[in-house]
């Protein structure tokens, strides 16, 4: 199976055998770390805008939540093309991926009510739901697996 | 894979309780409109008629009147005014230019220019004028130009007042006249920045002494900044010698446009209410307006009804905002306001109103796209609108034009409409009459 050239996983050992976990490529993890730094961002514009009523603070969660979600959506068609290659230990990391492009869609379309509405308890909840997410996302990608470790 | 297809689905599925309104009938029109419970929906129910042409069908009107096109190939036709001599001016303009400050300002204001022309405003004052009073207006020619988004229009003792998004300009006008050059006289300027909704509608007293300016809000409902929303959703009331102002009504999110009311020489507007609380919220209005009054906007609209959305919120104006005194249906988007006078069209249209609605966005079934009448008694409305102009949204569901600016012309008794979908005016008569 001749593999894109886009998606040509770092050098191994020859001997490697496919089936094993393998390190994420350096940009699927650069990728990767823009949802893990960005839903936090917006979680605390979120909190900001909450106890300042100052809408600018909702505006840049707004963006931040949409910059997440380009990235997210990025990261998450990568893990999808390694799944589709049967690359052990993609499948937790789509799923959580999946998971959180849902959640900061939702959270994007909450974002785009008006005035309060575009936090209220509903962001708020969902900006702490996706920080989760993210965060397990990152944790999950960024292990590197126990046999290339070594 | 099965396992992660049935993850993504199971996540998918709150995305599809979006928007379903399939709202009991309720009557949202008088004195009394009823008003649902707020529903914020994830997306806000949205129904855009897409532009068609007119391909030589006409707008339909009651029995025993005649509608023709007196004027195409406008630039974005807002607002009429009809000169003693008969002539007919058109404010043509498409004004605002607010900052996209939200990824939803880009795609709303995208889905918005669907149901839009794409015509560029023309930023004149254009001049019809019928030299034999056959009803056909031969001549159509720039009176006024390089404006910048005129809409409202007056003429006082002999001066043209004209309403820039930006700046109230009077303009000396010669009986007779077919262009004026120049930039004009500032009156005075008026709020410009940034123009969420730059409309800039306009009255004279009825005694002439003063002038009435309709200043939309800069927002749906202060999602701006309160900051921006100084000397915003107000009417000011003008010295016309003087050019100095004063904060005539507030809270009044939109005013498109103002008349007075020939009964009682009042002050009427219609209002546009606020959008994304559900397709039945908030209905916009028509309203006597009442010196020092506040009409709620952003905390409250029909007097008490909060709205969760402004933040903080301010019970005190809450407490003082009163009610308008007439509901027009949510989501119309009435642009248009015109008193008859003198018996107007006599029998069952002889005193009242006419009210022209742009049409709506925000809601699945489309409402407004039309001219209603609404009858009055003693300087009063007295009964529920009533459909004059119809079939603005053709058989195929999709917008041929869409009304915007109403004139009463008391000299010729005719009715005339201007439609910045198709970018024509039409005039409506009583059929026997010429």
């Amino acid at each position: 199976m001749s593999r894109p050239e886009a998606l040509k996983e770092p050098d191994l050992p020859a001997a490697f055998p496919r089936s094993l976990s393998m390190p994420l490529h350096p940009l699927h993890g650069i990728l990767l770390a823009f949802p893990v730094a960005l839903f936090p961002c917006a979680l605390a514009a979120d909190v900001t805008y909450l106890n300042s009523s100052e809408m600018q603070w909702s505006n840049f969660a707004a963006w931040l939540i949409a910059g997440a979600l380009v990235f997210t959506g990025l990261s998450l068609a990568w893990t999808l093309a390694r799944v589709a290659m049967r690359r052990a230990g993609s499948c937790w990391l789509a799923i959580v991926l999946a998971a959180l492009f849902v959640a900061g869609l939702v959270n994007a379309f909450q974002h785009s009510h008006d005035g309060w509405s575009s936090v209220g308890t509903t962001g708020l909840a969902l900006s702490v739901i996706s920080i989760v997410l993210a965060l397990a996302a990152g944790w999950i990608g960024y292990t590197v697996p126990r046999e290339v470790r070594a | 894979m099965t396992v992660l297809r049935h993850a993504v689905l199971a996540l998918a599925a709150p995305l599809a309780l979006t928007a379903c309104d399939k709202a009991p009938e309720l009557d949202q029109t008088g004195a009394r409109p009823q008003l649902p419970a707020q529903k914020e929906t994830l997306l806000p129910p949205m129904k855009i008629a897409r532009p068609a042409g007119w391909n030589g069908a006409m707008p339909s009107v009651p029995q025993g009147f005649t509608i023709i096109p007196i004027a195409t190939g406008l630039k974005v036709p807002r607002q009429t005014l009809v000169l003693p001599n008969g002539d007919v001016l058109v404010s043509e303009g498409l004004g605002g230019g607010a900052p996209k400050l939200r990824p939803k300002d880009v795609i709303a204001g995208y889905i918005k220019s669907l149901g839009k022309s794409g015509t560029k405003g023309g930023n004149r004052v254009t001049l019809l004028r019928d030299r034999d009073g056959d009803g056909r207006y031969e001549l159509q020619t720039v009176l006024i130009d390089d404006l910048n988004a005129p809409y409202g229009l007056a003429l006082v003792d002999g001066d043209l007042y004209v309403a820039d998004q930006d700046a109230l300009l009077r303009f000396r006008y010669r009986d007779g006249a077919t262009r004026i050059d120049g930039t004009g006289e500032v009156v005075t300027k008026l709020p410009a920045n940034p123009n969420h909704h730059w409309t800039k509608s306009l009255t004279a007293s009825a005694d002439g002494t003063r002038l009435y300016v309709g200043i939309g809000s800069n927002s749906n409902v202060g999602e701006r900044g309160m900051a921006l929303e100084e000397e915003r959703a107000v009417v000011w009331e003008i010295d016309r010698e003087s050019g100095a102002h004063r904060t005539y009504a507030s809270g009044i999110r939109n005013p498109t446009a103002l008349a007075i009311n020939p009964a009682t020489q009042a002050l009427w507007a219609v209002v546009n209410e606020r959008d994304e609380l559900g397709a039945d919220l908030v209905p916009d209005y028509m309203t006597s307006v009442k010196p020092g009054a506040f009409y709620g906007w952003p905390y409250s609209y029909y007097g008490n009804h909060v709205d969760p959305r402004a933040h903080p919120q301010k019970p005190e104006m809450v407490r003082k905002a009163i009610a308008p005194d007439y509901a027009l249906g949510s989501h119309v988007a009435a642009l248009g306001l015109t008193f008859l006078t003198g018996g107007g069209f006599g029998g069952n249209y002889a005193d009242g109103a006419f009210v022209g609605e742009h049409g709506s966005w925000n809601r699945r079934q489309l409402a407004g796209y039309k001219v209603v009448w609404i009858p009055f008694t003693n300087g009063r409305p007295s009964g529920k609108p009533r459909d004059f102009v119809t079939d603005f949204i053709g058989p195929d569901g999709k917008a041929r034009g869409r009304p915007v600016g109403v004139t009463y012309d008391p000299v010729r008794r005719a009715l005339l409409v201007a439609d910045d979908l198709s970018n024509t005016v039409w005039r409506i008569t009583p059929s026997a009459a010429r």
